[in-house]
């Protein structure tokens, strides 16, 4: 494996010389390996969203470098288009970017402005149709007689079309239903197997964090607090708690029944897990069958 | 980024002129800037300028914010002082092929020039240190005797005030499509005319989709909140004018009265 994108010392400065001034990223380093699927975490307003629109050029660094594939972004800035078409960014309510006549066509607006024609065009709109959950007959409709959930899968679907390296979306979830939450996130999931894309995924829902991520990324206050494997991240519940994040319930509750001294891993991720590490426990002191 | 425009911006402050009240305030600056144009010589200017600078220092505004909106106009106040320089009337003192300078020339230069600058800078001192909405509350107000010749003063003040209400989300919205669009390799800035005005479609239409979704929104949160019109309704925060603001009057006719002895006293420059 080898690091796909690098950060250098990364700093963003919103408003700079007027009374506005506002450090929303200050220096961050890190960097991600191709092929992982990292969550990002923080409380509202810890810079998660600025960083993030760094990755593909749309906003220029106050100071530092970001390096995609060991090149730094902007070495050329005439060249940043390109970049966007490697590194696809999803935003927060994606669904209000939607414009075209059809479904159909405004999945294709990225793709077509990366240059894709005739058969190869149809194939990955099709494609990214199929992966965000999009029927083929959906194709044909206005987007804007979509429900919220839908148009958001077109919107996510319109990203995905130009067949990034790495992938970007911003809280996809947000203000979904519990179902719609859930068919949206096995779909990153498939997508980032399938591809083995590297995926970048900003959520506030822990739960989801814990069930997708290989590494978790936790922001506080515009500086990088942790970076590490979920599970080291989600065992380190009391630091979370101090900067206003909490750990998923469930592992909240195998940490309270470890300290009752049962002996339990220190970090349990999933409902799924909880289930199958209770009950072999159970089954070996002979209470259940 | 299209939210960084300086002009007409309100900074927060504590200074004096933050404190006034915005009718004060607002009656003030339109009667200095009437009076920057009764003005016919140069102590009556120099007063103008005076006060101006008086005006500026103490709203405690960094000074390149007005650097900053005098530049919009830089062009416009150029081409009319040359205009003004060269069709003066009298005896020409410089002259070549229509070219004509004379002294009254120079004179209507310096006094066009400064009464612009003078203008703008008086204009933004305004609009930097008093917030939209005490500006629409103050212009409601004073206008409220037209309430008896049945013109709708509450509706034009509610539908100025939701107006600028919804510049800055606009603004930020329109930032927020048009990086959404980048993102997906949109190209804004290449190109000639006609691609550059295609190019602003699939900006414009989320725009518009979502300016009609918010007009629906607000109308229907004022609805619930029984809105029904100007009559009968009070106010959160009533206007007070104190002991501050009667000073600010007296100074104000101080001011009126110097610029009109000035003028008719002393001989005209222009
Ligand atoms: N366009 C802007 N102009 C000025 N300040 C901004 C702007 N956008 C964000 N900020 C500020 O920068 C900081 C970081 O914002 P950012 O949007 O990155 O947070 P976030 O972690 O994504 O929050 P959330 O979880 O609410 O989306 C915030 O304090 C915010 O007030
Ligand atoms: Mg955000």
């Amino acid at each position: 494996m080898s690091a796909i994108l690098e950060l250098k010392n990364l700093s963003f400065v919103y408003g700079a010389g007027t009374p506005f001034e506002k450090k929303a990223v200050d220096d961050v380093s890190l960097s991600i390996e191709q092929g992982e699927l990292i969550g990002i975490i923080g409380h509202t307003g810890s810079g998660k969203s600025t960083l993030v629109q760094m990755l593909n050029g749309l906003m220029k660094p106050s100071q530092g470098q970001v390096l995609l594939g060991g090149k730094n972004i902007w070495e050329n800035p005439k060249k940043i288009r390109d970049i966007r078409f490697r590194v696809g960014m999803v935003f927060q309510y994606p669904e209000y970017q939607l414009f075209e006549e059809t479904v159909y066509k405004d999945i294709a607006f990225g793709a077509a402005n990366k240059g894709l024609t005739g058969d190869e065009l149809d194939h990955a709109v099709r494609r990214a149709a199929e992966f965000t959950g999009l029927r083929p007959d959906m194709l044909e409709k206005s987007p804007f007689d979509l429900s919220g959930g839908e148009k958001r899968r077109a919107a996510i679907a319109g990203v995905i079309a130009m067949n990034p390296e790495v992938l970007i979306l911003d809280e996809p979830t947000a203000g979904l239903d519990p179902m719609g939450r859930e068919l949206l996130l096995s779909q990153i999931i498939h997508y980032h197997k399938e591809k083995g894309n590297t995926v970048l995924l900003v959520s506030h829902s822990m739960e989801d964090i814990a069930r997708v991520a290989d590494r978790v990324l936790v922001m506080n206050r515009s500086h990088l607090f942790m970076l590490d494997r979920t599970r080291e991240v989600f065992a380190h519940g009391d630091e979370l708690e101090k900067i206003g994040l909490r750990v998923p319930q469930v592992t909240k509750i195998m940490q309270a029944l470890r300290e009752q001294g049962i002996d339990l891993p220190d970090s349990v991720l999933t409902v799924d897990e909880a289930f199958d590490t209770l009950s072999s426990l159970l089954q070996r002191e002979g209470k259940i069958w | 980024m299209v939210r960084d425009v300086a002009f007409g911006q309100y900074f927060p402050g504590s200074s004096l002129l933050h404190k006034l009240d915005p009718r004060t305030k607002l009656i003030g600056f339109i009667a200095l800037i009437a009076l920057i144009f009764c003005t016919f010589n140069y102590p009556a200017l120099a007063i103008i300028v005076g006060v101006t600078a008086f005006l500026l220092l103490s709203g405690g505004i960094p000074f390149k914010f007005y650097l900053k909106s005098l530049k919009v106009i830089l062009i416009v106040v150029l081409i009319t002082s040359l205009l003004n320089l060269f069709y003066g009337s009298g005896e020409p003192i410089w002259q070549w092929w229509i070219l004509k300078l004379t002294w009254n020339g120079i004179h209507r230069a310096i006094f066009v020039t400064v009464r612009i600058v003078c203008l703008i800078l008086l204009s933004s001192c305004l609009t930097f240190t008093t917030s939209p909405t005490e500006l629409t509350d103050a212009i409601e107000r004073l206008m409220k005797p037209l309430n008896t010749i049945h013109f709708p003063v509450h509706e034009i003040a509610m539908m100025m005030s939701l107006a600028l209400r919804f510049v800055p989300t606009l603004l930020e919205e329109t930032d927020k499509i048009m990086q959404a669009q980048k993102a997906r390799g949109a190209d804004l800035d290449s190109g000639n005319f006609i691609r550059r005005a295609r190019a602003l479609v699939p900006i414009l239409i989320p725009l518009f989709v979502s300016a009609f979704r918010r007009a629906y929104d607000i109308a229907t949160a004022m609805e619930c909140r029984c809105y029904r019109g100007g009559t009968g309704r009070t106010r959160m925060k009533t206007l007070r004018m104190s002991g501050r603001d009667a000073a600010c009057f007296v100074a104000l006719a101080l001011i009126i009265g110097g610029v009109v002895l000035c003028d008719i006293f002393l001989k005209a420059a222009i």
